[in-house]
């Protein structure tokens, strides 16, 4: 079986990290950046992965790939948290409107 | 044929990942980002990474999805039929995607990344017929990986009680 090309998934990668920047740079629901943010962290792991399959006994970056997921994980809660937070204080979510953070 | 398989799942990542971008409906972005991240699942299938596929599946499918759909229901006015996702800035934020992707792009075809000594000799864990990677990623977070392992079970800890504490605290 053909095994996939290594500049084939960095390649990948590398679209996805700059869609997940453009998420990030254009988008004004703070939801919405969080998604982008994701894509970030998935396109890291994708990297990790694709070069721990040349790395057959010690997996190393599998194992990284899943504490990134974890750091995700944690983020993900605590981003909502505030997003939600901020709604109650603000009554909006859009990023360009939030411009203090005076509690 | 595993071939042919990436190259399907690349273009389903890409293009739910644009569709995500360009959506204006947030929830259907956040359908979107569901397809890209079952693509993914697929692509970590075929680099042999099937503990990862599966954590990929319950923790980014079950978990983050599913709290992002909760952020966007929990924070909306009610008073629209959909929750815009308006974006701003389109052509500075286009051209500098656009640009960091060239950038990346220029790079990783420039770098001969299979010349690399240690990628040169080594074997791939198709060619070693390694069943499952779940034996090999217990033994690491058991030996080497053991301080890293719990630090990230201790932030994991400190992050629920922190998102407990913020969203429950009275204004």
């Amino acid at each position: 079986m053909a095994s996939i090309p290594l500049e084939h998934l960095l390649l990948l990668s590398a679209a996805l990290f700059c869609i997940g920047v453009l998420a990030i740079v254009t988008k004004r629901h703070a939801v919405a950046v969080l998604m982008g943010i994701e894509l970030i962290f998935n396109a890291a792991n994708l990297n990790l992965i694709a070069f721990s399959q040349h790395d057959p006994n010690l997996l190393q970056g599998q194992v990284f790939a899943l504490f990134v997921i974890i750091i995700a994980a944690a983020e993900a809660a605590i981003a909502l948290a505030i997003i939600l937070k901020v709604y109650q204080y603000f009554n909006t979510v859009n990023v360009n409107e939030v411009d203090t953070s005076r509690g | 044929m595993a071939l042919i398989l990436f190259y399907v799942f690349a273009f389903l990542i890409v293009g739910s990942a644009l569709l995500l971008v360009f959506m204006k409906n947030l929830l259907h972005a956040a359908f979107m980002l569901l397809i890209t991240l079952l693509s993914l699942a697929a692509v970590y299938v075929l680099l042999f990474a099937d503990f990862l596929a599966v954590t990929q599946l319950m923790v980014y499918v079950g978990g983050i999805l599913v709290l992002i759909l909760f952020g966007i229901m929990l924070s909306n006015r009610g008073d629209t039929i959909f929750i815009r996702s308006e974006s701003s800035n389109g052509i500075a934020g286009g051209m500098l995607s656009f640009l960091l992707l060239g950038g990346l792009v220029y790079v990783i075809t420039r770098t001969h990344f299979m010349q690399l000594p240690w990628l040169r000799h080594s074997e791939t864990i198709a060619s070693t017929g390694v069943k499952s990677t779940l034996h090999g990623i217990g033994i690491n977070l058991m030996t080497n990986f053991a301080l890293p392992f719990e630090v990230a079970s201790f932030i994991l800890l400190i992050a629920l009680m922190g998102a407990a504490f913020i969203s429950s605290q009275a204004k």
